[in-house]
């Protein structure tokens, strides 16, 4: 019987993606498949196709338990996939991805200088300067190939983390990608997140 | 033989991950419309599976109401 839709090679995007950007952080930018495309999908298909059979992240933590025992398989508390905590959870990413929009424009409009630093959890500022060299692109690119991969980086941390405590794709609970593209089928099917 | 008990995903809180679907052994699971999941009653061989993957805990076994 199938498993996975013969998608299941799709773990390796993630690992291959933070491999790339450690290397050159310009890479980053290619995360932004794993925004649009969901998006895309939900809004012109009206699926998740997305999360259903291509997300690459979600595949790496239904593997990897599979394959090392690292995840205790517990239920998460209830509240981790209620809809107060994914609408928090989500503005929160939403004002984190603004902040990376508004450094890029401060960088753009010469207000601020380049920061070669990778954020990690929004706390620990990692130094990354191997994987860029200065006046490659435009700085403006550069920071938010920073920012952006600080948001990737620290959002696959924290789904390692649930991964390991509770179930293996815990972190789907709350996914901003993930609540995002339910709000926006739902509404094309014409039922809100309560009902 | 049809089994003695079917999953039923709780579509208020189902997150519509596919988790559960990808890992079905009978691909009775589907997501209706990206909204949440649906269990094909038919398919279903009550196997627990997709109960014990849920990452939102939503998925309950209840028995057939009338034997098949
Ligand atoms: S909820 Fe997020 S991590 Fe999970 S499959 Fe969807 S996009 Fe991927
Ligand atoms: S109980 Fe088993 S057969 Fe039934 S839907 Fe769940 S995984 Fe599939
Ligand atoms: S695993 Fe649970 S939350 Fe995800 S689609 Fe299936 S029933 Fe819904």
């Amino acid at each position: 019987m199938k498993r996975n839709h013969g998608y299941s090679y799709l773990w390796i995007w993630p690992i291959l993606y933070f491999l790339l950007g450690f290397f050159n952080i310009l890479f980053a930018w290619l995360g932004m498949i794993d925004v649009l495309l969901p998006l895309i999908l939900a809004v012109f298909g009206g699926n998740k196709g997305f999360c259903n059979h291509l997300c690459g992240r979600g595949q790496l933590f239904a593997l990897l338990p599979k394959k090392l025992k690292c995840s205790r398989g517990l239920p998460a508390p209830r509240w981790m996939s209620s809809p107060g905590f994914r609408f928090g959870f989500l503005a929160f990413f939403l004002a984190m991805f603004s902040s990376i929009m508004y450094q890029t424009w401060r960088v753009f409009s010469g207000a601020s200088s380049l920061r070669e630093a990778v954020k990690l959890l929004w706390t620990f500022s990692v130094p990354w300067h191997w994987a860029y060299s200065a006046g490659t692109v435009p700085d403006w690119a550069a920071q938010f190939s920073f920012g952006f991969y600080s948001l990737m980086l620290s959002s696959a941390l924290l789904g390692l983390i649930v991964m390991a405590l509770y179930r293996p794709r815990t972190w789907c609970c709350f996914c901003p990608m993930g609540t995002m593209t339910q709000v926006i089928c739902r509404a094309k099917a014409g039922h809100d997140l309560k009902s | 033989m049809a089994s003695k008990r079917y999953a039923l995903p709780d579509r208020k809180r189902c997150v519509s991950c596919g988790a559960c679907a990808g890992e079905c052994p009978r691909n009775a699971l589907s997501i209706w419309r990206g909204c949440y999941a649906v269990v094909d009653k038919t398919a279903c061989v009550g196997c627990g599976i997709c109960q014990r993957t849920c990452p939102a805990n939503c998925i309950v076994l209840i028995p057939r109401e009338d034997p098949q």
